[in-house]
């Protein structure tokens, strides 16, 4: 009698144990689900640890609150750098990017946040930086009521950003983040905007993430012709004066390697553009130096004697050319370019080989000759004499009394023996430290060139020394450019960012008042500048310090600097009213060039 | 320096909020303007079709053409000479109904392709479509008997003779 019943209750214990474990089951994946259901905030961290991105600077505010909150759940994956001012935080991105060639990522808040961005946005637009600046944006249904904090970041940022987006449902988050990072990233870099709506960060949203590849109605690298790069090979096989100018899209490239490896083979004397210094080391015997308003003597004036030009991954941009229309008649022009709007854009072009340079360069290798060009590297030699007589010596060696920009860059040559990252700001000494500074590895040189930013140093230093920890980093500043900017000073005491820094103190904006000097009868209108006490005003943020106006000092404080494992503040009182030559005055043909 | 002429601009891009102030921001950075513009689905689904008239060289067209080509939604830009499209524009006038057994307006009318759109008790429509110059030989007839109620012009649209190979391109990236 017992056993049936003992059966059936076994079987209806089975029963309820299988349905016990289906519900369990259920119950798991239900859980399972819900935990793949995430807020668009955090989507945001996820996107960027998905794309190797653990460190972003920003400044946090309302619209983007939900997103700061997540930075601080994922605080021991994902790593954020307070700026002072938002414009602070785009330069540091960009510093990063440029000694890294990832992108720099930046957080801000809607409105003022936003706006403040824009000045970092357009610098790295027009300099190739890659950037992914993500700003928070009042809630949809708020869009264009002039809420508060709101500003339409898309329409303003949009001739400054390669592409911008403005998210307003969660949902969106990991395909437009996939995108922004696949287009700040390919073909010629720039910065991106992405503005996300406060509801669509606070949104749900399945998470997944796939890395974009393709987009349909982008090419990031021109389609490569082999044609062309053949027609080059006999252009410069044919050249008795061949000349190369080279810019950034060497080092943005990676093509440091087959840059090199091309002009030792064909032996062609090349100089550097702003942006291109340091992608070839300074002391190689066919780097003759930087081209441009004040670059060096023999290359812009044998640009107008040269029988072939090649441009590669640079852009004629009108600092470079002078005036354009009388610019090197005489030659033929081939210009290696992975933007084709560029060619012709400013200089028209007899040989246009698209593509990336690493693969064009190393396509062009089988097709040129060996060559053998000592005689037209003569001619450069021989201007730089003159230059270094009339010019260089007076800089590095001085006689007078007054400090020179150049003896202070000759002096951290010879303590860093040109291993350093310079990042320089914008005016009279950025030019001397493209000019005199020593590079001896790439992602060296980290200035504003085409927008010409003052106060982006002291920032960008900041995100060049996280890029490049283990090296050192000297920011090379005016005194002018230096107080647009010096807020981030706190920035660099809360980070403990070990960045030297060293202002070059004329008391004048200096390059205003060289032009006031030279074009505008000496009447130096607002350019004489009254100073706080910076040595006071470093120390102020626990910054070590200290102030040099005498020659005889000046090694000793520039070692000082370079050994301390800290931050370091270095003020060198400069004589007030130096210039700085060569100078191609605007307008003039590049073989104008002035030499006082 | 070269001279300066009617150049259209065809420019293909992906259906997105936000593309016409990106264009109209690379003509706007050169200084140049607009004389018309007109936006409209393409012969490709979800593609869309931007048509602007410029008056400028054609040094500057190839360069604004490359800069709009740059812009990440687009996908081909083209810029014709008026030689190599076939265009129109359309446009609208709204006339006080007064006028319309005017005799004078009767003959002001007999245009080919004038039609009357509508006609009410206090006014009638007239619309014509053919090239600027034919719309704008109406108007000149019309506007000095102070007859116009309102006048409205579209921008131009066109076709190109030759072909813009738009959809071999998609079918060749998608």
């Amino acid at each position: 009698m017992q056993k049936p019943f003992l059966l059936l209750l076994k079987a209806v214990l089975r029963i309820n144990f299988k349905l016990m474990e289906t519900l369990k089951k259920e119950d798991k994946e239900e859980t399972s689900s819900k935990t793949l259901k995430i807020k668009g905030a955090e989507a945001v961290i996820k996107c960027l640890l998905e794309e190797g991105a653990d460190l972003a600077y920003g400044y946090p505010g309302g619209a983007i609150m939900p997103v700061y909150d997540e930075i601080f759940k994922y605080q021991d994956q994902f790593h954020h750098v307070l700026a002072r001012h938002e414009q602070g935080a785009a330069h540091a991105a960009q510093g990063f990017a440029r000694v890294t060639g990832k992108p720099g990522i930046v957080f801000a808040t809607s409105g003022p946040g936003a706006t403040n961005l824009v000045t970092g946005i357009a610098d790295a637009q027009i300099d190739s930086t890659p950037l992914v600046c993500i700003t928070g944006q009042v809630a949809s249904h708020l869009l264009g009521s002039d809420a508060f904090q709101e500003t339409d970041i898309i329409g303003i940022s949009t001739p400054v950003t390669k592409w911008n987006y403005q998210v307003t449902k969660a949902s969106e988050i990991p395909e437009v983040m996939a995108k922004a990072f696949y287009i700040a990233k390919s073909g010629r870099p720039g910065p991106v905007l992405i503005d996300i709506t406060k509801d669509a960060q606070f949104g749900e949203l399945d998470f997944s993430y796939k890395k974009c590849e393709k987009i349909r109605s982008y090419k990031a690298i021109p389609e490569f012709d082999i044609h062309k790069v053949k027609e080059a090979a006999t252009v410069i096989n044919s050249a008795k004066k061949p000349f190369i100018i080279w810019g950034q899209g060497v080092i943005i490239g990676g093509a440091e390697k087959e840059f090199k490896d091309f002009i030792e083979k064909t032996d062609i004397p090349s100089a550097s553009t702003v942006l291109g210094l340091s992608a070839l080391e300074t002391s190689h015997p066919l780097n003759v130096g930087m081209v441009g308003m004040h670059g060096n003597y023999a290359p812009n004036i044998l640009t107008d004697d040269c029988d072939v030009l090649i441009a590669i991954g640079m852009r004629f941009d009108d600092r470079v050319t002078g005036n354009p229309s009388i610019y090197a008649k005489q030659a033929k022009v081939i210009h290696f370019e992975i933007d084709s709007a560029e060619i012709d854009k400013n200089v028209k072009t007899d040989v246009a080989v698209l593509g990336t340079v690493k693969e064009t360069l190393a396509e062009i290798m089988q097709y040129v000759d060996k060559a053998d060009h000592k005689e037209w590297m003569k001619e450069f030699d021989k201007l730089y004499q003159i230059e270094k007589d009339q010019v260089i010596n007076d800089q590095l060696n001085p006689t007078k009394p007054g400090l020179t920009m150049g003896e202070v860059l000759g002096g951290i040559n010879k303590e860093t023996n040109g291993d350093a990252v310079i990042v320089s700001d914008v005016g009279q000494h950025q030019m001397f430290a493209c000019r005199y500074a020593d590079f001896i590895k790439t992602r060296s040189s980290v200035t504003s060139g085409g927008l010409g930013t003052m106060g982006f140093a002291l920032p960008a230093s900041i995100g060049a020394k996280m890029g490049a920890p283990d090296r050192e980093v000297v920011a090379i500043i005016g005194d002018g450019g230096f107080q647009m900017t010096c807020n981030e000073l706190g920035t660099i005491l809360q980070a403990k960012a070990a960045v030297k820094i060293v202002v070059l103190n004329n008391s004048y904006l200096g390059m205003v008042r060289q032009w006031q000097e030279l074009f505008f009868d000496k009447r130096y209108a607002s350019t004489e500048m009254v100073s706080p006490d910076f040595v006071k005003l470093a120390e102020a943020y626990s910054i070590k310090a200290q102030r040099v106006s005498e020659r005889k000092n000046l090694d000793a404080a520039i070692k000082e600097m370079m050994q301390s494992k800290e931050s370091y503040f270095l003020e060198v009182i400069i004589e007030q009213e130096d210039n700085v030559f060569p100078m191609i005055p605007t307008g003039a043909s590049v073989s104008e060039i002035r030499l006082s | 320096m070269e001279e300066n002429q009617k150049f259209t601009f065809s420019v293909y891009t992906e259906n997105n909020i936000g593309i016409l102030n990106r264009l109209s921001a690379i003509f706007l950075k050169r200084h140049i303007n607009i004389e018309s513009m007109t936006v409209s689905k393409s012969e490709i689904e979800n593609v869309h079709r931007f048509t602007f008239v410029v008056n400028i060289n054609e040094v500057k067209a190839r360069k604004l053409v490359g800069q709009l080509e740059k812009q990440i939604e687009v996908i081909r830009a083209f810029y014709h000479t008026d030689d190599e499209i076939i265009y129109q524009e359309t446009a609208l006038f709204k006339i006080s109904t007064k006028y319309l057994y005017d005799e004078k307006i009767q003959t002001k009318l007999k245009f080919k392709r004038a039609h009357i759109v509508t006609i009410t008790e206090r006014y009638f429509v007239i619309e014509r479509t053919g090239s600027k110059e034919d719309i704008d030989r109406l108007y000149e007839k019309l506007e000095p008997y102070g007859m116009l109620l309102q006048f409205v012009r579209s921008g131009r649209i066109a076709i190109t003779r030759p072909k813009m190979a738009i959809s071999e391109l998609l079918s060749e990236i998608n």
